[in-house]
């Protein structure tokens, strides 16, 4: 019983496309339905929330979420562009309303979306303090007892009282971040205001919050494209993909599972990725004598490139490379040879026959196997590629062609 | 130790639920936004506020030339430029009041983004603000008004002043309503925004500002109700005839006014509070 937030089955609508003599058809069906006492029908038909497909114009930005947060939790929320970040936010906020579910809160909550929101340039830095405080939630009393505090924090005090439109970008936001810092809600929700100052700035306002919600026993949710403030500052996150809830867990975990979806897009991953058994230091497919380049031309012979490292004492090591397309469905799988990996460390190749994929994105899962039965590490989509039609000579059919691959077969003439 | 107060937040939400307390709670919010208005408006002008007693004193003359001078239209035996004068810084009030309230919704979609505070903050403010303005307006109409009673003209203000806060009310109501019904129509479709350009115009000759509601009874004749329905024409009347002596003052024509005030006001809270919900998604 001691949550301080809870978010019960939240979704949230959008209609896509303009608002124009068409959106006034779609209003009406609404109200006729409900005034037959009918749901709207136009929630039944939202989609979920993939930018490059398409589809129809109603999209679920958030598709039920569920969560509890605890009194004295900083909770990070990931995601990539678009996931339903900036949405949760604005339904925590007020902003706007949920389409279906509730969220319950014990406490106020403030939010810092921007900052300085509602500053006006031609005011003073006081004058600026009393306003967006009061449009964050603070009476003038409330303020006017904490001005030398938030004026010391800014530290712009020789810049009281002057209009704000002669400060500096820096000052400005550091003024802005002073009165939203000395609000005192039971729940803060922020989104990346700190990815405008400078490291300083960053570092003090990081600062701020983590003793808002130690001393203070205050709940923070905080939105961040910058993950080593998240891992600074959060002890759980959660993971949002394409407006639902994709992953919820402690910090670093969240963070792990936020990378390996986010490689999605790269043909290559320089970086180690593994556990106390193996690692790689370098996964990668190109094409042959090129560089890494993404997409690959359909007609190029390609290759995977894995580097590695065994940590353990396993001998009989193999992998199984799986290859889909972004539908999931898987299309190839294929096995090394056993013993191969007979190194601590190495450098593999692995050869796919000339013209092997057809044109499309694909995706790949690799896994090491130990003894030809137990898998010690796998990665699903561990990354990604796209491959495009060669130039084509004019007159020749330059469609697209279905089937994940085109790999030339041998012909025999029997008469 | 604070109470903690529980708060909820769902899709839907009572038609009737319009949380005055809070809107009482952000008092002081309704207020810095008051200042900000009043403040910032005229910074960076060398004139500064004296903007504010020039724009009456233009139009006035400019009505003096053509409504008085040109097409002669009577003025109820009363000097004209107070005539004029009075009948424009009270129509001011009320279609600046009109015109900025009903762009609440576009024009502070920015902050609205952003924060959440009850919306009817905004509107309210511009109402009291625009009273600033109407006050220092009026200013210089009384002292024309008392240079003129000094030179000996035919103007007797008399007792029904005191009703006169009563009608700047009226007028607040009046404009706050349509103001807040017309904005939130035009949070999805803005065709409403360009009827107010040209409808405030035409609502300025359908009021008694550039003749007397006499001469409209006498022109008109039995269309004359026509002319009485227009909210408007009680309050530009009655404040005439409070300060100068000549205009029709009715008891039942200033509470037909009050009436339609409620009603504006208590439709145009519904489509408020209705459309505050989502609005972000359409603005």
């Amino acid at each position: 019983m001691s949550w301080m937030l809870k978010i019960e089955n939240v979704s949230k609508m959008y209609r896509l496309g303009m608002i124009d003599s068409s959106t006034i058809q779609d209003d009406l069906k609404a109200f006729y339905y409900k005034l037959r006492g009918k749901e709207n029908p136009f929630l039944k038909i939202g989609e979920e929330n993939k930018r490059d497909t398409e589809g129809g114009d109603y999209v679920w930005a958030l598709k039920n979420i569920n969560l509890e947060i605890e009194k004295g939790e900083i909770l990070g929320i990931v995601g990539k562009n678009g996931a339903g970040k900036s949405t949760l936010l604005k339904l925590l906020s007020k902003v706007t309303k949920p389409s279906q579910g509730t969220i319950r809160s014990r406490g106020r909550i403030a939010s810092l979306l921007e900052v300085g929101t509602g500053f006006h340039s031609e005011l003073s830095g006081r004058d600026n303090i009393y306003l967006n405080g009061a449009i964050l939630g603070m009476s003038k009393r409330e303020i006017t007892s904490k001005l030398d505090e938030i004026i010391d924090f800014s530290g712009c005090g020789r810049y009281i009282d002057t209009p704000v439109k002669r400060y500096s970008s820096g000052m400005y936001v550091r003024l802005a971040f002073a009165v939203a810092a000395h609000l005192d809600p039971e729940i803060l929700v922020v989104d990346e205001v700190l990815a405008v100052g400078d490291v300083e700035f960053q570092k003090k306002a990081i600062g701020k919050m983590k003793h808002i919600s130690r001393e203070g026993g205050r709940t923070v949710l905080f939105v961040s494209h910058n993950l080593k403030s998240i891992k600074s500052l959060c002890s759980k996150a959660i993971l949002l993909k394409n407006g639902m809830l994709d992953f919820y867990g402690n910090c670093s975990d969240t963070i792990d599972k936020y990378l390996e979806t986010d490689l999605k897009e790269n043909n290559f991953l320089d970086k180690e990725i593994g556990n106390k058994n193996f690692k790689f230091n370098f996964i990668g497919l190109k094409s042959q004598n090129k560089t890494y380049q993404n997409p690959i031309i359909r007609i190029d012979q390609t290759e995977l490139v894995l580097e590695y490292e065994n940590l353990s004492d396993f001998k009989k090591i193999h992998f199984t490379i799986k290859l889909k397309g972004v539908d999931d469905n898987i299309f190839l799988t294929t096995i090394s040879p056993e013993n191969f990996i007979s190194e601590r460390k190495g450098k593999v190749k692995m050869q796919l026959p000339k013209g092997y994929f057809n044109e499309g994105d694909f995706l790949l899962d690799i896994y090491v196997i130990r003894d030809k039965s137990i898998s010690i590490l796998g990665f699903e989509n561990i990354i990604g590629f796209s491959v495009i039609a060669e130039e084509i000579n004019i007159g020749e059919y330059s469609g697209t062609e279905k089937g994940y691959s085109r790999q030339a077969m041998t012909w025999i003439k029997e008469y | 130790m604070k109470t903690i107060t529980e708060e909820l937040i769902s899709p839907k939400k009572n038609l009737f639920d319009v949380n005055l307390k809070e809107i009482w709670r952000y008092r002081d919010l309704i207020l810095l936004f008051v200042k900000r208005d009043f403040v910032a408006v005229y910074k960076q002008t060398v004139l500064g506020p004296l903007w504010f007693v020039i724009q009456p004193i233009f139009t006035t003359l400019i009505f003096t030339v053509i409504f008085g001078q040109l097409a002669s239209i009577p003025t109820d035996g009363l000097p004209q430029v107070l005539f004029y004068m009075c009948g424009i810084s009270t129509w001011n009030y009320f279609s600046e009041c009109f015109t900025k309230t009903s762009n609440t919704f576009v024009t502070n979609a920015n902050i609205f983004g952003k924060v959440y505070f009850p919306r009817l903050v905004l509107p309210i403010s511009t109402v009291i603000s625009c009273l600033l303005k109407f006050f220092i307006q009026f200013s210089l109409f009384l002292l024309f008004l008392i240079y003129y009673i000094y030179m000996g003209s035919n103007v007797t203000p008399n007792a029904h002043v005191i009703v006169f806060p009563f009608i700047i009310l009226i007028m607040a109501g009046l404009a706050l309503g349509l103001g807040i019904i017309i904005s939130s129509l035009t949070t999805k479709y803005r065709d409403f925004q360009f009827l107010i350009v040209f409808g405030v115009q035409l609502l300025m000759y359908a009021t008694p500002i550039v003749y007397p509601l006499s001469l409209a009874k006498e022109k008109l004749g039995d269309y004359y109700w026509v002319a009485k329905l227009n909210p408007m024409s009680s309050i530009i009347e009655a404040t005439k005839y409070a300060f100068l002596g000549q205009g029709e003052f009715s008891w039942g024509h200033i509470f037909y006014s009050f009436s339609v005030m409620l009603i504006l006001l208590f439709i145009g809270v519904l489509f408020f509070n209705k459309v505050e919900q989502n609005f972000m998604d359409t603005v």
